[in-house]
């Protein structure tokens, strides 16, 4: 196969996202809604509980808005990625997840494209959030609107290849909801997303721990430093690391000697 | 003569149980063959090993020479798959399903879009190219998968339990459609079905039961060996009347 086959391979999956996610209007709008509905409602009634302290990357005292912006890009490619993988078990219990896996490209390059796609699904969603939050007075750098798009591509990825692994895990659609409930929303309280994580130590000393060595955090906290044009090297380090290990782990799920593949044929009570 | 497909002594399980057992036959380029057998009889499980959703527990698959273990991106270029569960997109619409399908087997758009005119206009379905898939009827869903499974020139094609859930009417036509691409463009056909009503006594056929080979050859000529007086008199003695 020739390099160009491995591009037109990408368009094509990529073009598959976008046109199912143009379809889905509601998708983007509910995208959308539930991190205002954190930035409006939430963050309001927090602002005058939680004081925040000078801390890097900021340089002055900031509102709880600002604070929780870059928590709350993380929610959505958090969710985005869990929505990905859900049309991933869709689509392996409609049937076209084997037509993909039948393509002669490697399995491996099949699915980073598709992780790839609903990376930059992704991006639509975190930018038209960034103008609203902009509406709210959550101002960061111009410079801050480029530099998060690689940190964003990252953690999407990140997150993305956690689904496809519970994807690659996951039976039947059913049982894919309430992984949902079990790693989502633990993910998302036990992170930097929505307090520091002195907050959390000031709160609970092993709590502040899980929080630290979620990789969660440590994507939450990539999104907020570029926001504001800096890097945190720890934190791309960390989901960096963390994505190549999933990424290589959903491969292996999907692999035809282990995982899914292994246990139902490629569908549910193959014979 | 290639052997578009040679399976040599394949051996599977899933966990425990046995689902094929030593099972090995052979489909030159250009033939029809038919894989028959009862639902479990392990049909769906060998079209899981030539489609490389599963791999063999022992024994090993050849596709036009390339093996499937060791080449796996030789081999399955050289397939074209319609699978017995239906796999369209059925919010997109037939040139979307297409164009989709092309691009995961690598080939440039242009080249897609003229293909997709070719297939699809010899099934009739050119003119409804931009309806969405939930529009059409089962018959013409089927009619696009195997547009699709054509769309990037195979010279083999594998269906599974393609009929399932056709009318007879339905049923007949993509019988002959399908004989059809056998000789005119000497395409190589591996059709596995439990009807055996849908099949020509001049076809030859694996006789699959309960994960192993009972018999296979041409049907006529397997109903005189067995001396009985029909196709369905040798299924109901081969298979005790399953298929």
């Amino acid at each position: 196969m020739s390099p160009m086959a491995y591009w037109h391979c990408f368009l094509g999956i990529l073009t598959r996202e976008l046109q199912r996610f143009l379809q889905q209007r509601t998708r983007f709008l509910s995208s959308l809604i539930r991190p205002m509905l954190w930035l409006v409602v939430f963050a309001a009634g927090f602002r005058a509980a939680l004081g925040i302290a000078i801390i890097p990357p900021y340089e002055t005292y900031i509102t709880y808005e600002v604070y929780i912006v870059p928590g709350l890009i993380g929610i959505i490619i958090l969710f985005n990625g869990m929505q990905s993988s859900l049309s991933m078990v869709y689509d392996r219990e409609m049937g076209s997840m084997r037509v993909l896996l039948t393509s002669p490209l490697p399995r491996w390059w099949l699915l980073l494209c598709k992780l790839l796609s609903g990376a930059i699904v992704s991006l639509f969603q975190v930018y038209a959030f960034l103008l609203l939050a902009r509406l709210l007075e959550v101002e960061p750098p111009a410079l801050g609107y480029l530099t998060v798009l690689p940190a964003t591509v990252l953690g999407a990825l990140m997150l993305g290849a956690l689904g496809l692994l519970l994807a690659s895990i996951v039976k039947q659609l059913e049982n894919f909801a309430g992984v949902m409930n079990f790693v989502v929303f633990p993910l998302f309280f036990l992170s930097s997303a929505l307090y520091p994580l002195w907050k959390m130590r000031e709160a609970n000393e092993w709590l502040y721990w899980i929080c630290a060595i979620n990789p969660f955090t440590h994507a939450v906290e990539l999104i907020r430093f570029a926001l504001y044009a800096q890097l945190d090297s720890q934190a791309l380090i960390v989901t960096a690391a963390t994505a190549v290990a999933l990424i290589v782990a959903a491969v292996l799920g999907f692999d035809p000697s282990r995982g899914i593949l292994k246990r139902t044929g490629g569908k549910p009570g193959g014979n | 003569m290639t052997a578009a497909i040679d399976l040599c002594n394949i051996v599977h399980r899933y966990g425990p149980r046995i689902a094929l057992n030593d099972v090995s036959f052979r489909l030159d380029e250009g033939e029809f063959l038919a894989l028959l057998g009862p639902n479990g009889a392990g049909k769906t499980t060998i079209f899981s090993l030539l489609t490389r959703l599963l791999r063999p527990d022992q024994g090993e698959i050849t596709i036009f020479g390339a093996n499937l273990r060791k080449e796996p991106g030789r081999a399955l270029a050289k397939m074209g798959v319609v699978f017995q569960q239906p796999t369209l997109d059925l919010d997109l619409t037939i040139s979307q399903n297409l164009a989709y399908h092309g691009a995961i087997q690598g080939l440039h758009p242009k080249i897609v879009a003229g293909h997709a005119e070719r297939e699809l206009t010899r099934f009739g379905l050119w003119e409804r190219r931009n309806e969405r898939v939930r529009a059409l009827n089962g018959g013409h869903r089927r009619r696009v998968e195997i547009a699709r499974a054509l769309l990037h020139e195979p010279s083999l094609l594998l269906l599974d339990e393609a009929s399932a859930g056709l009318d007879l009417e339905s049923r007949t036509a993509l019988y002959q459609h399908v004989r059809s691409l056998c000789d005119e463009r000497g395409l190589a056909v591996l059709w596995t079905t439990h009807l055996v009503e849908e099949l020509s006594s001049s076809d030859r056929a694996v006789l699959l039961q309960q994960g192993a080979i009972k018999d296979q050859g041409v049907l006529s000529e397997l109903v005189a060996r067995h001396d009985v007086h029909d196709t369905n008199a040798l299924v109901l003695g081969l298979l005790g009347g399953q298929a």
